[in-house]
């Protein structure tokens, strides 16, 4: 498969700070793909570099096969749902409809319709007298309508309830298996979104700590649990992501374990859970080097 | 779908559950991908992945055009593999359960009896 985007060595400095730190990776076209991590952690700006929207310090970036800057025959294939997106002011809502096909040649009208009816927006209303959840709507109807081969949603649902949201998956991936296309999600809900993506890009401090499938990601951690001594014996010379004790018990955050491994803890006494996506990225953005070294 | 494992193995468990179960007769036709992405609100291409672990074990075959059928024989193949399977998942954890709970090898025979003639 080919590449929609590719970044290799990709930094952005704001005076002393590295918002993206020297990140290199690739996303397949036709996939659709998680760039998840903590608030300030680079996303954004991650994906303002790659949309044009701002220029790297060092580094190159791809969207195509083109660098995206400046370069209408990528930008045109781009559409890019902002968290907070800003309309002109006097904007309704169904001026925003009518506006996006002057920008995405693939805009479906008729789908666009369908999706005001169902998240229930006015139509009339004008955009700044919009609810939070409202006015994230408009960024996934135009998102969706748009059907533009690389579609960047930057946390979509703010305010969103929770019906809108499934309301939001659903629709993404009916339409996607209908006309695929790369789609990058970024959001805190990891767990929600999880089952949804292939792959899971994972920025932190400004750096891409995973850049793995889905399925790989999915069983590569374990909740190990037990007596401390049978945890201790167990946790040696493996990979600890986190600990936790209460009482005599223990609990271990190990990495990948084979099937052996498996029958080891098994035959030692100890429970084994699955850890989600949602839990293994807590655990390895969430604890400083510091913090690992003292627990280990 | 549970957190453990990779979401394509337990899609294409799911299908031969439904083979096992009467669900999905055999020479029937299976529902494409894209309706199992959206049943089970995951990524198409991880239902994809799904499918073709059973179509490249013959579980499953493909008519151009048309779709994807049950194979003929295709629920003797499955029940024959996971009756392989069966001791390790499932006795051997009841074993070490019952020791735990001191449950001797009589009382377990016992309650196996009276459950399956229940």
């Amino acid at each position: 498969m080919t590449a929609a985007i590719e970044a290799t060595g990709v930094t952005r400095r704001f005076g002393s700070l590295r918002a993206v730190d020297d990140v290199t990776f690739s996303i397949e076209e036709g996939a659709i793909c998680g760039l998840l991590g903590r608030n300030g952690a680079g996303k954004t700006t991650l994906m303002q570099l790659l949309t044009g929207q701002d220029f790297v310090s060092a580094g190159s970036i791809s969207v195509f096969g083109q660098s995206p800057v400046e370069n209408a025959s990528v930008l045109q294939n781009v559409c890019f749902i902002k968290e907070s997106q800003k309309y002109p002011e006097d904007f309704k809502v169904k001026h925003v409809l009518k506006s996006a096909p002057w920008f995405f040649q693939n805009w479906d009208a008729d789908f666009a319709d369908q999706l005001v009816e169902e998240f229930r927006l006015p139509q009339g209303r004008k955009i700044k007298k919009l609810s939070r959840g409202q006015l994230s709507s408009v960024g996934v109807i135009v998102g969706l309508a748009s059907r533009a081969p690389l579609t960047i949603f930057d946390e979509p649902y703010l305010g969103l309830d929770a019906v809108a949201r499934q309301l939001f998956y659903d629709r993404l991936l009916a339409d996607y298996a209908l006309h695929p296309r790369t789609v990058v999600l970024s959001t805190h809900l990891i767990d929600e979104v999880s089952n949804l993506l292939e792959h899971v890009l994972v920025i932190d401090n400004g750096r891409i700590i995973i850049d793995d499938s889905a399925d790989n990601l999915r069983g590569s951690a374990t909740a190990v649990v037990g007596t401390k001594a049978a945890v201790d014996e167990f946790a040696r010379n493996r990979q600890v992501l986190h600990r936790d004790n209460i009482g005599g018990i223990s609990s271990a955050t190990i990495g990948t374990l084979s099937d052996d491994d498996r029958k080891a803890a098994a035959a030692a006494g100890l429970e084994l859970s699955a850890v989600s996506l949602q839990q293994l990225i807590i655990r390895k953005t969430g604890t400083t080097e510091k913090e690992i070294e003292f627990s280990a | 779908m549970d957190d453990s494992r990779p979401i394509f193995i337990q899609i294409a468990e799911q299908i031969e559950n439904d083979i096992l179960g009467g669900a999905l007769p055999e020479e029937s036709q299976v529902p494409s991908t894209n309706e199992y992405a959206s049943f089970y609100r995951i990524n198409p291409a991880t239902a994809g992945k799904g499918v073709n672990v059973l179509i490249d074990s013959g579980i499953l075959y493909k008519k151009r055009g048309i779709g994807m059928f049950v194979a003929n024989g295709s629920r003797a193949r499955i029940i024959a593999a996971r009756r392989a399977q069966f001791h390790a998942e499932y006795i051997t954890p009841l074993i070490t359960e019952a020791r735990n709970l001191d449950i001797s090898p009589e009382e377990l025979t016992d309650m196996i009896r009276k459950e399956g003639n229940s």
